[in-house]
């Protein structure tokens, strides 16, 4: 490339953007589903996780594009997941660390950051073939892309099953039947299956308001 | 370079594993202080929990120094003792439960922390089981009759949400108050049982809606962990 692009040139804003509308890995991809149902009973877990995933895909991404002429072809595959293994490993230890009561809540699952497939497609489908600092704006972007959906599952999760929001209450004691109210949490809104249902109305949504998703 | 070659890829991948294992490596040593620190107030919290003090601690400006600080005033001594009842040297905070449970009772080493607030002492005794899906812990605390119960705290690996989880919730612990472990001078310790099936009374806790199995874990972890130390209650009571 004979002239240097500038890092917030319109190719690379979009790059980011993308992810957020019709590049969404959740919602048009459909990956990373699995830690999308397991974490979003409450807010605060589900942003943790949203920011993990994004360091993770942001940095495994630039690191792969840095090795990506050296990397031998038959080891391709052990190699990303040695670097994405190693940079999970690193966030597990940084939440232990300094958000401890987190990184409780998440459980297994920020080890599971590993088998999210959002990490491994972008670096087989972007990474791989572009420049780092490119592909770390792209991992940036749909780790962030996919944590924005966690938040808004989680937000609807949080608000009618506990009535809560980051565990302050929004519906007042006084509303429930125990208390001598009408009003009682849906249960079914902290089990997986809701964020299930969840996701198909937010794909619905996104769909409807998106015309170019729509299959033929 | 031919990057399809057997050596290339073997140096390679060399060279790679031992990069990232010295990163771990220093990374997990960095961080080894805090993580600990982290556990072992999360600890002295349920402990205090378990007696009903350190209600502020999220609250509080230092989380930490709050609890460290509460510990240091409330529970006074914490010792070890053996299968019958006689006080045996170690350390009782770090004594791992877990391994402790799996030796043959002659050989193991049970904590008990004693907590004094204007002269009325708890005796606060941690349990270890095993809940529907994973591991269960907690500490339960006893009143100086060494038969009634005055408060308990639970935790859980990975209870379903809403359901077994509720364990580790204030309102499942609260019932544990002023129940009775000896009933008629025998220890029975104190069922946690599914609502209507049978009267609730002094010797019986309710248990969970729609979490029965872990409610029942709850119960046979409190039975198995508590019978270890009625030799130890047998001996204080004698002693009052």
């Amino acid at each position: 490339m004979s002239e240097k692009e500038p890092l917030f040139s319109a190719k690379n804003l979009r790059l980011f953007t993308d992810p957020f509308n019709a590049g969404n890995p959740i919602t048009v991809l459909v990956l990373g589903i699995c830690s999308a149902l397991a974490v979003t009973v409450k807010l605060q877990p589900a942003i943790v996780m949203g920011l993990s995933v994004t360091v993770v895909t942001g940095f495994s991404s630039f690191i792969i594009s840095l090795m990506r002429n050296t990397i031998p072809n038959r080891i391709r595959i052990i190699v990303q997941l040695v670097v994405v293994a190693a940079l999970v490993i690193l966030v597990d230890q940084l939440l232990k660390a300094y958000v401890y009561e987190v990184s409780k809540q998440l459980s297994v699952f920020v080890g599971l950051i590993i088998t999210n497939c959002i990490i491994m497609g972008r670096i087989e489908a972007f990474a791989l073939g572009n420049k780092p600092l490119p592909s770390l704006i792209d991992g940036f972007g749909n780790g962030a892309g996919y944590g924005m959906i966690l938040v808004i599952v989680a937000f609807f999760r949080e608000l009618l099953g506990s009535g809560t929001l980051f565990g302050i209450r929004i519906v007042p004691e006084s509303f429930y039947v125990n208390a001598g109210g009408f009003y009682e949490n849906n249960g079914m809104m902290v089990l997986p299956p809701a964020a299930l249902i969840l996701l198909g109305v937010i794909i619905w949504v996104h769909r409807s308001v998106n015309n170019k998703l729509l299959e033929k | 370079m031919n990057r399809d070659s057997n050596i290339y890829t073997l140096v390679y991948s060399a060279i790679m594993v031992i990069i990232v294992a010295a990163l771990l490596a220093v990374a997990s040593g960095a961080l080894k202080t805090p993580q600990e620190r982290n556990k072992e107030i999360e600890k002295k919290m349920n402990i205090l929990t378990s007696v009903g003090k350190a209600i502020d601690a999220n609250k509080a400006d230092d989380k930490n120094t709050y609890v460290e600080n509460e510990y240091e005033k409330y529970i006074v001594e914490a010792f070890l003792i053996n299968i019958n009842g006689e006080k045996t040297e170690g350390d009782a905070f770090n004594v791992d439960l877990k391994a402790e449970l799996k030796k043959p009772e002659k050989d193991r080493l049970l904590p008990v922390f004693v907590c004094s607030d204007n002269g009325s002492k708890q005796y606060i005794i941690p349990v270890r089981g095993a809940g529907l899906w994973g591991a269960i812990w907690g500490y339960i605390s006893l009143k100086d009759d060494f038969s009634t119960v005055y408060g308990a705290v639970f935790d859980h690996a990975g209870e379903t949400p809403g359901l077994g989880a509720e364990i580790a919730d204030v309102s499942f612990q609260k019932r544990f108050a002023n129940k009775k472990i000896y009933r008629e001078g025998k220890f029975t310790s104190v069922g946690v049982v599914k609502s209507g099936s049978v009267t609730l009374d002094d010797y019986i806790v309710d248990g969970i809606t729609g979490g029965t199995l872990t409610s029942k874990a709850v119960g046979k972890m409190l039975l198995d962990c508590l019978s270890n130390y009625t030799k130890f209650f047998d001996v204080q009571k004698q002693n009052k």
